[in-house]
């Protein structure tokens, strides 16, 4: 197995002797390459993104990550870009000319970061270029404390085209870099899904990680240093979408950004979780195993994959077993995973429920972590609830069922009064607590009000749409 | 027309031009104290050992566990400190303390070969705590009548004759939380010693002569041993004006004591539990109407949570207090202040330096009593307006009210705000759980410093043989643009081309005893200053080229060869100014800025969420310097603004459990401050014209902290859009910041036709009376003064 190297704007940069627990920002701004900044250290803020050439069909593309959150050897292989990569003072890439014209850069330390979010937009296939082809949410992830933002989204909406000779698009038509392979002191990366059980087997204390957006937070901001780290993000078996006779199989190891891509609209509950999931840069980074695995209480996705009767498949070196997501959780980040297990799959059973919604009560708009997540699927025929399934996050130890909400909908005329009464029952759901994003008496409001807000939006006519808080 | 403010032809200033750093800011070339640590071999790394407690004594520290973890080179304690231990002015912030005073305090600090080895060692560091009993809340402070510094009062008229001949009169409470700076660049600090016992430090900080000053009393040097240099900042707000000496003290004592580079950056939790931030205030006021709505007495007393020290708390108090009367006429007036001293954070300056706080109680009065009066509240802002021959309560004339006035006019022209808010209107008659407000507020903000000595600035400007220009002057860059509007300053005042100046990094020992890059003032004093210096160089010149219109190369050559000074140091100083805090009155001021926002919300009933539409904005730079700069300083101003009154929140622990005193929003996943989503849909920012200003740097003004406060307009449209949930004329009490939970809870209160807690007729609540014993409030300087003389 050759050395882990890594190359870095297009030279390549050993990887040899760097501690496992050594997050990428660190690796490259020892490089010299100080354009990364830390701001948060815990992939809150975007000054530390870089630009990871990660798969895309037969191509590639320039996907910006956290580069706080990522463990350095866990780039063995890859090809990374920052904002030094880019351009320089006398060579400005388009991205940092726009940026710097409109005055888009005061104390400059954020800058690098939303240059790099910015480059994988302007590099973005399907964008068109133009005030309305810019995504905002490219820059959800990047916080910026002095201009207030008006120029650097002015600099998104005036994104030309890239010149058809320009290296970074040309790289997008070739492949990224494949999977390898990597052993290092405490840090290993299977090779394939047995290579990986076989390694959790040899190592039931191993930290599993795939985008490390949970696993760095606490390395950087508490300490903890894993004993042994298994990297499963490029595992080709947990990096696959399958459809069939049980439903919708996603590979665990996909980034939610991926998920994303290859389900487009196919499950409505979902595509409206997307946006308000954390922000690109950490979707580009975070996978859907390892949202579950985290076992969080407020997670966004649990809410939305238990209103789906989502399952699990987990593996060992066993075996397989199969565990819906409402009994997967068993308190507050505990799971049945067992030592040695990891998700494989997630299972959306088909055909969905014909009405979906998805309701997230944060104190801000863009990538803020839930007050209350709601979920909801309904299936209403002749005027009846027939079927109604809902997740709850944030107002208890783990994500769960509103069982009791959902009974006093099932059996019922879809109605304002049935409304009424279940939202009664949906408000004493769950033990909410005081913290500081809510109180528990918001949260039960909060709770309280899903179902009437949803009524009054998409059914009783007061449309919310675009423009609406 | 003054000298200082005449514009030359083709003048430089005056141009839009983009951020001297904009090339070095968008590659990542742009370095920052910490970016230099890779480039300084053998550099040792900082980690400290923070109190778990609010409030403990320190009964038994032992380092001597760290000192084994490999990789461990020094712990520095108290024991360590050559001069005097103490990181403050007032000699209230022990470097090393004895006693823990809030939850994050650095009782010592571990040096390390890599940050990895001091951090695992500062978790070995054996520390014994006797717990103590902890203030922390605003409300407990007061009750238990803790404070700490100066009790000033502003006092004018008679308010109780004022409240007593008033047509209407009521009474309420104004809390208001603080606000954490969040500059992405968190505290740095790199500090070497040289051959010959210099210290030199480079430092993130706004004012580099008082980390100076800190950095040799603690080593118990003379000033004259210790440069500090500050390339730039990666923001400062001012979170960078007092905090940053202590940490700076702590690497050049590493530095001195181990002979290596010293390395020391906070974490951002580090950051968060262990710097000041913006004051908590809270606030009780009585305050009288005529018939008309305008405003016949005002009486408050304004409490701010000062913290564990007073850092610049009287200051800022003093700040608060001279600005309760924004932009309005008020006959009678009695405003008390005080301090309170709490287990927390040492709260410290934050743009607006208390001029927000003190601002927010006023207006606050006027968007609570507006429907209780059956008054509009534009209407009613409008009509309390300052004209001119008025004064303020501190007795400074109001000059340019009628900028103010201009300004709101043409707000509401270019904002069409009268159709709209029939608009406004309209909609909320049709959309019962939508609901949309727009408010319009004024600004009015006193520029200098309070504390007179403060308005002085030097520079120091080279004009090499070869016609290049160098300037360095003592204010610091955190991104407000001040090196590129000083490089427009001498390049306009020498007559040559942008390209032939640059600006180099601020540093001690090139310009000394400068005033903290703070108060909105570094542009005109230290432009004052830069144009000095250039206009004595020139004036040299001039001599040298005796009519024949040389060409500046050409001219400078010839000046050297003729034995002729190509380098001056200028000087600056504000004329016309005075304060006497002991009675609080004055001409502290040398101008106003002025400035009016309009914003449109619409808030969500069933969540309190909401969504900013449209805010229109016309802001008074005078002549601006830098238009681009100056655009970008109201926008980001206001965003800032924003953020702390409807998003920021600060949440410490209040119960009585072992965390008692931790700040729970410590980390930037649970202290959120405006993203993208939260910039308004449509903003539009114009620069108020024909407002020159005379007697400030080619006709400008000042612009850092001024356009914070025009985002009370979002406040004020949020509080309208809340009472439009209940009938006509709710007055509606919200909670700062105006989170989605407290605008829910104030549509909930509006639905039920609930007044809030404002109490018409006299009785009301008394405010509280300060000490009359209590001494009189003490600007930061005086006691800098002193601290620097005991140095």
């Amino acid at each position: 197995m050759p050395d882990p190297q890594v190359t870095v704007n297009g030279l390549p940069r050993p990887l040899a002797g760097v501690p496992a627990h050594t997050n990428a920002l660190d690796f490259v701004r020892g490089l010299g390459l100080t354009g990364a900044k830390e701001g948060c250290a815990e992939g809150e803020c975007g000054a530390c993104a870089v630009l990871v050439a990660r798969p895309d069909g037969d191509g590639s593309r320039w996907a910006p990550v956290n580069a706080c959150l990522v463990p350095a050897l866990a780039l063995d292989g890859q090809e990374v870009v920052t904002a030094e990569g880019l351009g320089s003072p006398e060579a400005l890439h388009p991205v940092q000319s726009g940026l710097a014209e409109v005055g888009g850069s005061q104390c400059g330390y954020c800058t690098p970061g939303f240059v790099c979010s910015l480059a994988a937009e302007y590099y973005r296939p399907d964008r068109v270029p133009g005030p309305d082809g810019f995504d905002v949410h490219a820059i959800g992830g990047n916080l910026c404390r002095c201009t207030g933002y008006r120029p650097i989204r002015d600099a998104g909406r005036a994104l030309g085209a890239p010149a058809t000779d320009d290296p970074l698009l040309a790289r997008q038509d070739r492949p990224a870099p494949p999977p390898v392979a990597t052993r290092a002191e405490g840090f290993a990366r299977p090779a394939d899904l047995a290579d990986a059980l076989a390694l959790l087997a040899e190592h039931p204390e191993a930290t599993v990680v795939a985008g490390s957006t949970d696993w760095g937070v606490e390395a950087n901001l508490r300490g903890r240093r894993a004993a042994y780290v298994v990297a499963v993000d490029r595992v080709p078996e947990l990096r696959e979408v399958t459809r069939g006779d049980r439903g919708i199989e996603i590979g665990s190891a996909l980034t939610l950004s991926e998920v994303e891509a290859a389900l487009g609209d196919e499950v409505p509950l979902l595509a409206q979780v997307w946006p308000q999931f954390a922000s690109r840069l950490i979707r580009n980074g975070a996978t859907i195993g390892g949202n579950l695995a985290t076992a969080s209480p407020i997670g966004d996705l649990a809410p939305a994959l238990l209103a789906l009767e989502a399952r699990l498949v987990l593996a060992s070196a066993d075996g397989e077993r199969e565990v819906g997501l409402a009994d997967f959780f068993t308190g507050y980040r505990e799971t049945v995973l067992r030592p040695a297990e990891l998700i494989r799959a997630i299972r959306v059973p088909t055909p969905l429920s014909a009405r979906t919604t998805f309701r997230k009560i944060a104190k801000r708009r863009f990538d803020d972590i839930s007050s209350v997540a709601v979920a909801v699927a309904l299936d209403v025929t002749d005027g009846t609830v027939v079927r109604a399934r809902i997740g709850l996050g944030g107002v208890a130890a783990t994500p769960l069922r509103a069982i009791a909400t959902e009974a006093a909908l099932e059996g019922r005329s879809w109605d304002a009064d049935t409304v009424e009464a279940a939202s009664a029952v949906l408000a004493g759901e769950g033990t909410p607590i005081d913290d500081q994003r809510a109180s528990a008496a918001y949260r039960s409001a909060m709770l309280g009000n899903a179902l009437r807000a949803w009524w009054a939006e998409d059914w009783a006519g007061e449309s919310a749409g675009e423009g609406s808080p | 027309m003054s000298q200082l403010s005449r514009r030359p032809a083709d003048a430089v200033v005056g141009r839009a031009l983009v951020h001297e750093s904009a090339a070095q800011h968008v590659t990542g070339h742009a370095l920052y104290t910490d970016d230099l640590v890779v480039r300084t071999p053998r550099a040792l790394h900082a980690h400290p050992v923070c109190s778990p407690h609010a409030h403990a004594r320190i009964t038994r520290l032992d380092p001597a566990p760290a000192l084994a973890v490999p990789g461990v080179v020094r712990v520095l304690t108290a024991d360590d400190v050559p001069g005097t231990n103490d990181a403050g002015v007032k000699h209230d912030e022990p470097l090393f303390p004895e006693i823990a005073m809030f939850v994050g305090h650095a009782v010592c600090w571990v040096l390390g070969e890599t940050l990895e080895a001091a951090r695992l060692g500062a978790a070995a560091v054996e520390v014994d705590y006797e717990p103590l009993p902890a203030v922390v809340s605003l409300a407990e402070a007061i009750e238990a009548e803790s404070f700490q510094g100066g009790r000033p009062v502003i006092a004018r008229g008679d308010v109780e004759a004022g409240l007593a001949g008033a047509a209407h009169v009521f009474s309420g409470v104004t809390e208001m939380a603080g606000q954490e700076h969040f500059y992405l660049e968190t505290h740095a600090s790199l500090a070497l010693v040289d051959e010959g016992g210099q210290v030199f430090v480079q430092s993130s900080t706004q004012h580099p002569s008082e980390t100076q000053e800190i950095v040799a009393h603690v080593l118990g040097l003379a000033s004259h041993h210790v440069t500090v240099q500050c390339l730039r900042m990666g923001g400062g707000f001012g979170g960078k004006e007092m905090q940053p000496h202590g940490f700076a003290a702590v690497a050049a004592l590493g530095a001195v004591l181990t002979g290596r580079p010293v390395r020391l950056r906070l974490s951002r939790t580090h950051d968060m539990t262990m710097t000041g931030k913006r004051h908590g205030f809270h606030a009780q006021w009585r305050v009288g109407f005529d018939d008309d709505g305008r405003l016949a007495a005002l009486e408050a007393t304004l409490t701010s949570d000062g913290g564990w020290s007073l850092d610049l708390s009287e200051p800022v108090l003093a700040r608060a207090l001279c600005h309760v009367d924004n932009a309005y006429w008020i006959p009678h007036v009695r405003l008390q202040g005080r301090v309170a001293h709490t287990h927390k954070t040492s709260q410290t300056a934050f743009r607006g330096f208390g001029g927000p706080q003190g601002m927010l109680v006023i207006e606050d009065v006027l968007g609570r009593c507006a429907p209780l009066l059956g008054i509009d509240p534009v209407e009613l802002r409008r009509r309390n307006f300052y004209v001119e021959g008025q004064a303020t309560p501190y007795g400074q004339p109001v000059r340019h009210p009628e900028r103010a006035a201009g300004a709101w006019e043409q707000v509401l022209t270019t904002g069409d705000v009268l159709r709209r808010r029939a608009e406004v209107a309209a909609f909320n008659a049709a959309h019962p759980h939508r609901k949309r407000g727009l408010a319009v507020t004024p600004v009015k903000f006193g520029i200098s410093f309070n504390f007179t000595a403060f308005n002085q600035a030097g520079a120091l400007v080279h004009v090499y043989k070869d016609g290049s220009v160098l300037i360095n002057h003592g204010g610091t860059e955190m991104g407000q643009g001040l090196h590129t509007k000083m490089l427009q300053v001498a390049a306009t005042t020498l007559g040559v081309p942008l390209g032939k100046v640059r600006v180099a990094p601020t540093r001690t020992d090139k310009v000394p005893n400068t005033s903290a890059t703070a108060a909105s003032s570094s542009a005109d004093l230290n432009g004052g200053a830069v144009k000095d210096a250039c206009e004595q160089v020139l004036s040299r010149l001039r001599e040298v080229d005796a009519g024949r219109g040389l060409a500046w190369e050409e001219l400078v050559r010839e000046a050297y060869f003729s034995r002729v000074q190509l380098w001056a140091a200028g000087f600056y100083r504000t004329e016309g100014i005075h304060w006497d805090s002991t009675v609080m009155r004055g001409h502290p001021f040398k101008y106003f800025a002025y400035g009016v926002a309009a914003a449109e919300v619409e808030v969500d009933g069933f969540t309190g969420a909401h969504r900013t539409r449209r805010v229109d904005i016309v802001h008074d730079v005078g002549d601006s310097l830098s238009p681009l700069v100056d655009i970008g300083q109201v926008e980001g101003g206001f965003a800032q603004g924003v953020g702390w009154l409807t998003l920021e929140d600060l949440r410490w622990d209040e119960t009585d459990g072992p965390a008692r005193g931790r700040l729970t929003t410590q980390s930037a996943s649970t202290y959120k401050l405006p993203s993208i989503g939260e910039l308004p849909d449509e903003l539009n920012v114009a620069l108020l014209e024909h407002a020159h200003e005379d007697g400030a740097v080619y006709g400008s003004k000042a612009v850092g902290e001024p356009p914070l406060m025009l985002a009370f307009a979002v406040r004020e449209a949020l509080r309208e859009a809340a009472a439009a949930f209940g009938p006509e004329g709710t007055s509606v009490e919200l909670a700062s910041p105006a989170t989605p939970e407290a605008i829910f809870w104030a549509v909930e209160r509006a639905r039920r036709g609930g007044a809030g807690h404002v109490v018409e007729g006299l009785p009301g609540a008394v405010p509280d009376r300060p000490d009359p014993a209590a001494p009189a409030l003490h600007p930061r300087s005086e006691q800098a003064a002193q601290a620097a003389g005991e140095a």
